[in-house]
């Protein structure tokens, strides 16, 4: 993806304090239309390492960073479960799939929503991570925000970290 | 209402088992084909024809806009209805994909009376 040379736009210029709920909403409104589910936002889960499904959507554009989602394999399946229709138990390789879904739509849904952004700002096909023990090392500083949710009594993180 | 041979396009096979869902409950009599790009589309219609095509606009290989376009250089396959499925903030891919030739779209994410709303009417019905 090559990055627009218009960085100018005004819903692009980072503001912590009108960005995060914008994100908090994009989480609510994709789990509320695509899994009929209320999402509840906390601030800190009980388990703070309980997250070995990481999925990862690029952004390039007007703004650049990465947008995460992280969960357990129990919340990742009760995901797909939900999107597909079908108990828990029958859900095999759709977990990955659908939190990679899942995070793509919340991109989409939050571009869409920064004012002047959304035509000017590609996503990347979801990248899946499996496993808790590793770490991303962005190669521009930039902001960081982070809404942590619990969905079906296990935490959820989304997070967007921006490049400068 | 006879039996609609749909394509549905996506990278995402859980995102195309949603979509044939939700055709379903709009009451269509289904027989579904699946393809995981737009390249893997094309080489199912060179053997296959259908009525309807569902597609993602985000896919590897080839996107779902590059699959609009081919999908109009070929003859037979000119007049077969596509719906583009979209993440929301995307404009000018949604006009680019009504450019080339595709009959409406479906922003993500959706419930399954916005895919009847909009796939319905494209099939005349």
């Amino acid at each position: 993806m090559k990055p627009s040379a218009e960085t100018s736009l005004p819903g692009a210029v980072f503001d912590r304090a009108t960005w995060t709920p914008l994100l908090e909403r994009s989480a609510h409104e994709v789990f509320a239309i695509m899994l009929d589910t209320v999402l509840h936002s906390i601030e800190s889960p009980a388990n703070p390492n309980n997250g070995e499904f990481t999925a990862l959507v690029g952004l390039a554009g007007s703004i650049c960073g990465v947008l995460s989602i992280r969960c357990n394999s129990q919340a990742a399946r009760i995901m797909a479960s939900k999107m597909l229709g079908i108990p828990p138990e029958e859900v095999d390789n759709d977990s990955w799939d659908a939190l990679g879904e899942i995070a793509n739509m919340i991109a989409g849904n939050f571009k869409g929503k920064l004012s002047g952004v959304g035509n000017h700002c590609m996503l990347s096909v979801p990248t899946i991570i499996v496993g808790s023990d590793y770490e991303t090392r962005s190669m521009a500083a930039g902001n960081t925000i982070e809404a942590i949710f619990e969905f079906e009594q296990k935490p959820l993180w989304v997070t967007l970290e921006l490049h400068e | 209402m006879s039996q609609i041979k749909a394509l549905i396009v996506d990278d995402s096979s859980v995102m195309r088992k949603i979509v044939e869902r939700s055709l379903r409950q709009a009451g269509l009599d289904l027989s579904v084909m699946e393809a995981g790009n737009g390249a893997e589309a094309l080489t199912i219609l060179d053997t296959n024809s259908v009525d309807l095509i569902l597609s993602d606009i985000n896919m590897p290989v080839m996107d779902g806009l590059e699959f609009v376009r081919q999908l109009q250089t070929v003859e037979k396959l000119r007049g077969v209805p596509v719906v583009m499925i979209t993440t929301e903030g995307s404009e000018t891919n949604v006009v680019q994909a009504l450019s080339f030739g595709a009959k409406g779209y479906i922003r993500k994410p959706f419930t399954p009376e916005q895919v009847k709303e909009h796939v319905l009417p494209v099939l005349g019905l």
